[in-house]
């Protein structure tokens, strides 16, 4: 382009370009179903996370088999029923709470055999807890309340037996930062904006776009005289605007809906969800020129982002805890450094080496990716 | 009446294998019906796991004493924690969390050993990043547990008078990854089943073959079993990868039997396939079809207790899961796969997925002539 064309050639770029993501919106918003993945799912994902998954154990049904009439039976059995998490109910014989526990109808069962007193007295009593270990995560929980249930009551006995004082040894305080109420909810909502912006920016645009490949749409419009850069940003636009809504639809749920703090600045959180926007779009883009295929691309487009973001993030399941193999799948996704970021500025503040390390990371990502994208989609039109 | 039927049968297997073939001819589609299956598996199984093995720590010890380091030592001995910074001063904890490098700061006092000689107690700080407070809680109970076996090992301790012996029913070590891949074996072939049947009919309409389908001898009963007999087969044939993978590549013991697992998952997947064709039947384009399959995907497989356990749900949304097909699928597997439970002990699993199955096939029959869209 020439020095004299050069303001033209600005004016109608910006012209065609404006046209363009004008037929893109109106395209966006004629299927209900691309609304329903940019508006609706989001607000399910909210819902379904803010208030309906919970990785805190509640309403656990524990069985009392309770052979032992004794006070100090009694005293266990109260100290139970006095944990909030604990729903507990006695019978009188193990052979019943066995029952209760086959069916199901029961998560623990506790055995205070009928000697239980008199061994409790001679300080050796034990109590048989069962769990149901086809559930894991709860079953260790439970296991954790009953626990502290029963040596609370024991502590109680020997205080009213007058024991001499004795060594209390070393007690633990514990102080966890960043999230005072101890609620999952508040590392899973500010979570969700990574899985929204994946969704939008990666699903919707490689089904979309994957469908105008399929269609031979895309090519009516190279033939114009419009370049394939603008073509490829015209139909980025769109999608980006529908991935902040998104954003912000996160935002107000997280404070308004579940009070959780927004330590850090906005305007980072803004900014970072911006690169990670152009990061999921490009993603999809090149999805999309690749298989060109609708069914393909929605399966590998969740293969490849969705559930990795969901799985391997750090969304839910922390990668501290997963094989090295996993851990590193999991750094090579942009996602990851996105989760980071996102809840570092939720719960904890801006941190600035963070912040700066995962956002260079994410341009690095959202440059190459881009600039990927522009090249298949130049090869297309030879 | 004899040749009718043998008729009936030829002509239902011929628009079978060519509902077979609309699937299978495409090599692509060949690779996207098992390689996904084998790599989530492998994922979910090692990825999907909240036993906390690796615990990085720092220490800020400002008494210096005999008695830190004897619960330090206690605690590298776990194996699980190991320390990645000695701190010289409190100031430095707030980067040490905030980095993200340590999951915890252990803070003794400069007094924790002259008050666990002479008081016979002392307070040890333990600060948690709590960015994910699952974590971290995992991690506090694991100090607390270390710290009580180091106070019982103190002179003088205080002694419970009544001690816990827990045993977990049929997964002695509570790992997560025996409730993960049972549930696994049910959900990932949900996942593409539903979006196959659901594209089955939506990708004819989009191209306007199934007009054609229609105006042939065949009856929408019929088109219903020759779209819906290749998805079953499919999906059965992923739950089968699934189950073997669980079984030779993680040595997950199956306890029940084969043929009470098949049952349950071939009803399972024929609710499915219904699910799915009923959703072709509404979509007037391949794109809607997928896009509504998979806003309904995602709560299920969210709501079903694969992850997170349904009893941790608040009731209502408790209740919203006794329209979840995949939740009693799920329920099913884990009883017959890990407890051994016979049919009469899961049998009210089946009901909710008869219920789905009888509902959907024939709507999804009945939509195919009388279009809403």
């Amino acid at each position: 382009m020439t020095a004299a064309s050069g303001h033209g050639g600005l004016r109608d770029f910006r012209r065609r370009l404006f046209a363009l993501i004008l037929k893109e919106f109106r395209q966006l918003l004629r299927d209900r179903s691309n609304l329903l993945i940019g508006v609706g799912l989001p607000i399910v994902l909210i819902l379904i996370f803010g208030y309906g998954l919970s990785l805190d154990v509640r309403d656990a049904r524990v069985v009392v088999a309770q052979e032992d009439a004794s006070p100090a039976a009694s005293d266990l059995v109260a100290s139970l029923s006095g944990s909030p998490y604990l729903i507990v109910d006695v019978v009188r014989s193990h052979a019943q709470a066995r029952r209760r526990m086959d069916a199901h109808k029961a998560d623990a069962m506790l055995y205070l055999p009928s000697d239980f007193a008199r061994r409790a007295a001679a300080g050796d009593a034990q109590v048989q807890l069962l769990l149901h270990g086809g559930d894991p995560t709860r079953a260790a929980a439970i296991q954790a309340y009953v626990g502290a249930a029963v040596a609370l009551a024991g502590y109680k006995q020997l205080d009213r037996q007058g024991a001499a004082a004795q060594a209390e040894g070393v007690t633990v305080v514990d102080r966890m930062w960043f999230n005072t109420a101890n609620n999952s909810t508040w590392y899973l909502v500010p979570g969700l904006i990574v899985l929204i912006m994946t969704l939008v920016g990666t699903f919707l645009t490689a089904l979309v776009m994957a469908r105008e490949w399929e269609r031979g749409t895309l090519e009516a419009l190279f033939v114009t005289p419009v370049h394939p850069a603008e073509v490829l940003l015209a139909k980025i636009v769109p999608y980006f605007l529908v991935g902040l809504a998104g954003l912000a639809m996160c935002l107000a749920a997280a404070r308004l809906l579940f009070g959780v703090p927004i330590h850090g600045s906005l305007l980072v959180l803004l900014f970072a969800s911006m690169l990670y926007m152009v990061v999921a779009l490009g993603i999809g883009l090149l999805i999309s020129a690749f298989t060109k295929n609708q069914f393909l691309a929605s399966q590998i487009a969740l293969l490849t982002s969705f559930l990795p973001a969901m799985m391997l993030s750090g969304f839910v399941f922390d990668l501290r805890n997963v094989p090295q193999a996993v851990r590193v799948a999991g750094h090579l996704l942009p996602a990851t450094y996105f989760m980071e970021l996102v809840k570092t500025l939720f719960l904890a503040g801006t941190y600035w080496p963070l912040v700066l390390k995962n956002c260079a990371i994410l341009a690095a990502y959202a440059a190459g990716l881009l600039a990927l994208a522009r090249m298949v989609t130049r090869k297309r039109l030879d | 009446m004899f040749h009718d039927a043998i008729d009936y049968l030829r002509r239902l297997a011929s628009l079978c294998l060519k509902e077979f073939l609309a699937v299978l001819k495409d090599p692509a589609n060949r690779v996207i019906l098992v390689v996904p299956v084998l790599f989530q598996t492998l994922l979910f199984g090692y990825g999907a796991t909240f036993d906390l093995n690796d615990v990085p720590y720092a220490v800020v010890d400002q008494s210096h004493g005999e008695q830190s380091t004897r619960l330090l030592a206690r605690l590298d001995g776990t194996g699980v924690f190991h320390r990645v910074a000695t701190l010289r001063s409190p100031a430095q904890i707030a980067d040490a969390i905030d980095s993200g490098k340590a999951l915890l700061v252990l803070h003794f006092a400069a007094d924790f050993d002259s008050r666990l000689g002479s008081q016979g107690g002392a307070p040890l700080q333990v600060i948690l990043d709590g960015r994910n407070s699952t974590t971290a809680g995992n991690a506090a109970a694991q100090i607390n547990a270390v710290v009580a076996q180091f106070n019982a090992s103190l002179p003088g301790a205080a002694r419970a008078p009544v001690s816990v012996v827990a045993r977990a029913w049929f997964n002695p070590n509570l790992e997560t990854r025996w409730n993960i891949l049972p549930g696994l074996i049910a959900s990932l072939s949900m996942i593409q089943v539903m979006m196959l049947a659901a594209l089955s009919v939506a990708s004819e309409r989009e191209q306007g073959t199934f007009d054609q389908l229609l105006v042939t001898p065949f009856t929408p009963g019929q088109i219903m079993v020759g779209k819906a007999l290749p998805s079953i087969a499919i999906g059965l044939v992923q739950s089968a990868l699934v189950l073997l993978m669980s079984l030779y590549w993680f040595g997950i013991p199956m306890a029940g039997s084969l043929a009470a697992l098949a049952a349950g998952l071939l009803l399972f997947t024929i609710a499915i396939v219904g699910v799915g064709l009923s959703i072709s039947a509404v979509s007037a384009t391949m794109q809607q079809a997928m896009l509504y399959t998979f806003v309904l995907l995602v709560p299920l497989v969210l709501l079903s207790g694969l992850a997170t356990p349904v009893g941790n749900m608040p009731r209502i949304f408790q209740l919203a899961t006794y329209a979840n097909p995949l939740r009693f699928a799920i329920d099913l597997v884990r009883r017959v796969y890990l407890e051994g439970a016979p049919l009469g002990q899961v049998w009210h699993d089946f009901i909710p997925l008869v219920c789905v199955a009888v509902l959907t096939l024939p709507l999804a029959a009945w939509l195919f002539r009388h279009r809403l869209v």
